[in-house]
């Protein structure tokens, strides 16, 4: 199974940009512990969250057939906390892409507050530089993942 | 759109000062890209895209880092150092970078070393005045 940190996909403009929600809630037991009696989502959380929307966005544009992993993180500022009850808003864009990799640009925001802005790099590992072989099967794009873009991307089940 | 070299120099120096994390002062003509700098091979992808932003024209892959394709051919390398033919290719594959005495000790891990802040410049400078 793979760790699903976004919650769906609610724009999705294929090569271009995706906007995914994620529900923050006190069920999420690292929250108790982060920190007592001042629960905030740790900020790696919400990189791993803004790395499966823009992964997803670098991955849908080459049809899934490419590995995308995230090999780079080349910003990531943060402007405020987010809580348990928050819904965040995040936004990512393609800035470019290429045969081995991608970068791209993204916003977290929650309502109107920013909460972050965070620049990525991914690479279609199979066309990696030093030429390291990796497994056939697609082990980034599960059916579980591309699940998440049913009704934005492909069209809902009858 | 002419610029001097010095205002390449300065503006591939704020790329690789964005890319790699680094302060002005060291990024120097002579600093060496993955010695020096510390660069790893996503950073050069991330340094392309960068370049091809700031100075607005593609930059077509192997065309400013061209080696990586020719580690696996035994034509070029050979037990660890580049042959004859590797080094008379990558001289061709590369106009814009000082070999200096490469040729002497043709160690392939001595190879990021050719990538110098001026090997930029001067394929910048040379791609600004073939676009004129």
């Amino acid at each position: 199974m793979r760790w699903i940190w976004i919650d769906k996909f609610t724009e999705f403009e294929s090569g271009k940009r995706a906007v995914a929600v994620k529900n923050v809630t006190l069920a999420e037991e690292h929250l108790h512990d982060h920190f007592p009696g001042f629960p905030v989502m740790p900020e790696c959380l919400c990189i791993e969250a803004m790395a499966q929307t823009a992964g997803i966005l670098v991955g849908e544009a080459k049809n899934f057939q490419e590995k995308v992993i995230l090999a780079k993180i080349k910003k990531a500022v943060f402007f405020d906390y987010v809580k348990p009850g928050d819904t965040l808003s995040l936004e990512a864009k393609i800035e470019s892409i290429t045969a081995e990799a991608a970068s791209t640009t993204g916003k977290i925001t929650c309502g109107e507050k920013a909460i972050a802005e965070i620049d990525l790099m991914f690479s279609h590992i199979d066309r990696n530089i030093g030429g390291k072989e990796f497994p056939d099967e697609n082990f980034v794009f599960t059916d579980t993942f591309k699940s998440l873009m049913r009704g934005v991307v492909f069209s809902e089940p009858d | 759109m002419t610029m001097s070299r010095d205002e390449i120099f300065r503006k591939v120096q704020e790329v690789l000062v964005d890319a790699l994390g680094l302060d002005d002062d060291e990024v120097t003509a002579q600093a060496t890209l993955m010695g020096d700098l510390g660069a790893e091979s996503i950073d050069f992808l991330d340094i392309v895209f960068r370049l091809e932003k700031a100075f607005g024209f593609k930059i077509p892959r192997e065309e400013l880092f061209p080696i990586e394709n020719m580690m696996s051919n035994p034509e070029f390398v050979n037990n660890g150092k580049m042959t004859e033919a590797g080094l008379a290719e990558i001289e061709k594959k590369m106009p814009h970078t000082d070999f200096g005495d490469f040729a002497n000790d043709p160690d392939i891990n001595k190879l990021g070393n050719l990538f110098t802040v001026n090997s930029i410049v001067n394929y910048v400078e040379s791609k600004m005045a073939s676009n004129v």
